[in-house]
């Protein structure tokens, strides 16, 4: 009797619309999407390949040099990159892990470079953070599975839909911590560069973003743990890297197997995380 | 020509700016607006004009409007209605362009709590006003150096903010305001974030800079005694309004109403009073013309116990005191040169009160007022007291 009141409306047609909607994107951008695919497909297998061709030890090495000096002359990120990666190589992952790298890699620079603008034009308008912010929600609590589906549509396997699911799941920390940086300088200081007859680009790259730069450095590294993190999930489509490893032991139930790529990820988080980190709290 | 001149300057902050505008007019106060219409009066009809060369203070309590005053000079907040005009130019109705021309060439900002870029050197601090305007970097690093220079911090160049204290931070603030060689100074509460001896100090350098490079300053403080102390004219805010403006002296002495009567009350006017506010026209006899005779007559006939001797041109030769005038009339001496005397202690006319004291603390004649070596004027014992009470006798003849 009460469900006729909710019956009373037949189901509307939310995923027969989105279905549509999806498919009329992929033969309406098809002309965009193409290229995108071949291009960026080309570049990153290009890029792993000529990181492959390196010599492990000289990889490993030069990791080790650059966290000496980063983290100022101390020895334990740089112990720790050398046991990590020899790790990694010791277990017969190190093509695995170049992949994993270059994916983590591209889909970091394009979150930050489409991350930061967004963050600067919403810290700069009030409509565009109330558009954007329900926006950045929904990207990060829809389940990350779920954008596996539009991003084959789009561009088929391999690595290029990983890199656009990792762009929906792992950008928008790098805007907000943008808009917050941006939004917590002091409002001293922005009269002071208005004061003195600014342009508006004058006071954005002379005084807001060198003074939200710990901020949204700390997006970045957040960012970069999260496209890391979508490893495993772009593996599924096809992105090659540990992600496969850990894919292929779980649907064969190898526990070792799954540890072990596991582990490797979890050591290039942590060498990933502490560099980005130094870096930002050295520049202070 | 004043430099900047203000009318009916209002701001109200919040929707429906023109209704809470003609609320004001029609007489209603600042808080009964609020509640009708949720409308804060920041400013309420300001004006005044400020002359080349002149400190120009703005004073009032927190709330006062004073900070939104300013901002409204530069144009950081937008005026609700009226004017602003810089040389002339109406800044309200300037469009964005023109605007930052006269930001870039004309006025600078000193800030309360320094606002001094944390991410750069002081040198770079320095040079930020002409670094937006695309000045040649070696030039905008000259003039910027000068400017540290000038305000005492050449050696310190390249150290960052944080490494200098509250007052040479300051001190930083007020290089980087003037090393674009701006018209017009606006300092927002400069001073008030630094301890007192400090501020005493700034206040001095200020006044000593302000001497040699003539700019137009408009000071904001809540500070009354720092007005007095640097203002050639305060005004006085209250509740968005100006309540009074006029000389330091004008204020203290010829208080506009209640308000800054009451405000007034507590300063330390030996500090501010100077000797032209407590003199008086002085009794004289002419050294060419009158002897011992009228002398004594003269002060017989005033009740006084000495009296001052000028020659034609007022300059003051000494002074007389009765008894030695009685003694010469019963000795039947003629010429008053014989019984001068001319210990006398002197003053200027802008010599502050607190000074005064030191002088005719142990003097048994009146203080001399002395202007190019001419008597303007005497101060007694009691009208030093009746000022510093701020009683009666005072007057303004400035």
């Amino acid at each position: 009797m009460l469900n006729t009141v909710l019956d009373f409306f037949p189901e509307i047609p939310i995923a027969d619309k989105t279905k549509a909607f999806t498919e009329w994107l992929t033969d309406t951008f098809a002309f965009l999407f193409d290229p995108i695919k071949e291009n960026l497909e080309g570049f990153m297998e290009f890029t792993a390949d000529k990181l492959i061709l390196v010599p492990p030890v000289i990889i490993i090495l030069l990791v080790a040099i650059l966290a000496f000096f980063i983290s100022g002359k101390k020895l334990g990120l740089a112990a720790f990159s050398i046991v990590g990666l020899w790790l990694i190589y010791n277990q017969g992952f190190w093509e695995h892990l170049m992949n994993t790298f270059t994916l983590v890699l591209i889909s970091s620079l394009l979150s930050v470079i489409i991350g930061v603008p967004v963050g600067i034009l919403m810290s700069k308008s009030r409509t565009a953070e109330a558009i954007i912010t329900p926006i950045l929600d929904f990207m990060q609590t829809m389940p990350a599975f779920v954008y596996l589906i539009p991003a084959v549509a789009f561009f088929g396997i391999g690595m290029v839909p990983g890199v656009f699911a990792s762009l929906i799941f792992a950008t928008p920390p790098t805007v907000r911590f943008t808009n917050l940086g941006i939004r917590q300088v002091s409002k001293e200081l922005v009269e002071a560069s208005e004061a003195f007859g600014s342009t508006g680009s004058q006071k954005l790259f002379k005084v807001e973003l060198p003074m939200a730069r710990a901020t949204i450095m700390a997006g970045i590294n957040q960012t970069v743990m999260l496209a890391l993190s979508m490893v495993v999930i772009a593996s599924m489509i096809g992105a090659p890297g540990l992600g496969t490893e850990v894919l292929s032991a779980l649907q064969r139930a190898q526990v070792g197997t799954g540890f072990v790529a596991g582990v490797g990820i979890v050591i290039l988080a942590i060498i990933i995380d502490r560099f980005t980190q130094t870096v930002n709290s050295k520049n202070k | 020509m004043p430099v900047i001149e203000v009318e009916d300057l209002s701001k109200v902050f919040g929707k429906n700016q023109k209704q809470a505008l003609k609320r004001l007019d029609e007489g209603m106060s600042k808080d009964a607006i609020l509640k009708e219409t949720g409308n804060t009066v920041g400013v309420n009809r300001a004006s005044f004009s400020v002359e080349s060369g002149e400190i120009f203070v703005i004073m009032g309590l927190s709330g006062s409007g004073k900070s939104t005053l300013v901002r409204l000079i530069n144009r950081l907040i937008e005026p609700t209605e009226g004017s602003v005009r810089i040389d002339g130019e109406d800044l309200a109705k300037m469009d964005k362009k023109s605007l930052r021309k006269v930001r870039r060439e004309k006025l600078s900002m000193v800030f309360q709590r320094f606002a001094l870029f944390p991410h750069r050197s002081i040198l770079e601090n320095a040079e930020f006003g002409l670094e937006i305007q695309n000045v040649p970097k070696e030039e905008r690093q000259k003039k910027a150096q000068e400017a540290l220079e000038m305000v005492g911090l050449g050696d310190y160049i390249h150290q960052n903010p944080g490494q200098l204290s509250g007052g040479m931070q300051q001190r930083v603030g007020l290089a980087r305001a003037l090393a674009n060689d701006p018209e017009v100074l606006l300092m927002d509460e400069a001073f008030s974030a630094l301890d007192p001896l400090i501020r005493k100090e700034m206040q001095d350098e200020l006044i000593d800079l302000q001497a040699s490079m003539k700019k137009t300053i408009l000071f904001i403080t809540h500070d009354l005694d720092e007005a007095l102390r640097i203002g050639d004219r305060i005004a006085l805010m209250k509740d968005g309004s100006i309540v009074q403006i006029g000389t330091p002296e004008e204020i203290l002495v010829n208080p506009a109403n209640d308000y800054v009567e009451k405000f007034v009350e507590d300063v330390d006017r030996s500090k501010v009073l100077t000797a032209q506010n407590i003199m008086k026209r002085p009794e004289t006899i002419n050294i060419e013309k009158h002897g011992p005779r009228v002398a004594l007559e003269r002060m017989r006939e005033e009740g006084l116990s000495s009296i001052f001797v000028v020659d034609s041109k007022r300059n003051l030769k000494g002074y007389v005191t009765a008894d030695d005038a009685s003694e010469a009339r019963k000795k039947d001496i003629r010429d008053i040169h014989e019984i001068l005397k001319n210990d006398i202690p002197r003053v200027k006319k802008d010599t502050a009160m607190n000074e005064i004291f030191d002088v005719i603390y142990d003097s048994p004649i009146p203080v001399a007022v002395i202007e190019n070596d001419k008597l303007v004027g005497i101060i007694v014992r009691g009208a030093v007291i009746a000022g510093l009470a701020g009683e009666g006798e005072v007057k303004i003849d400035a």
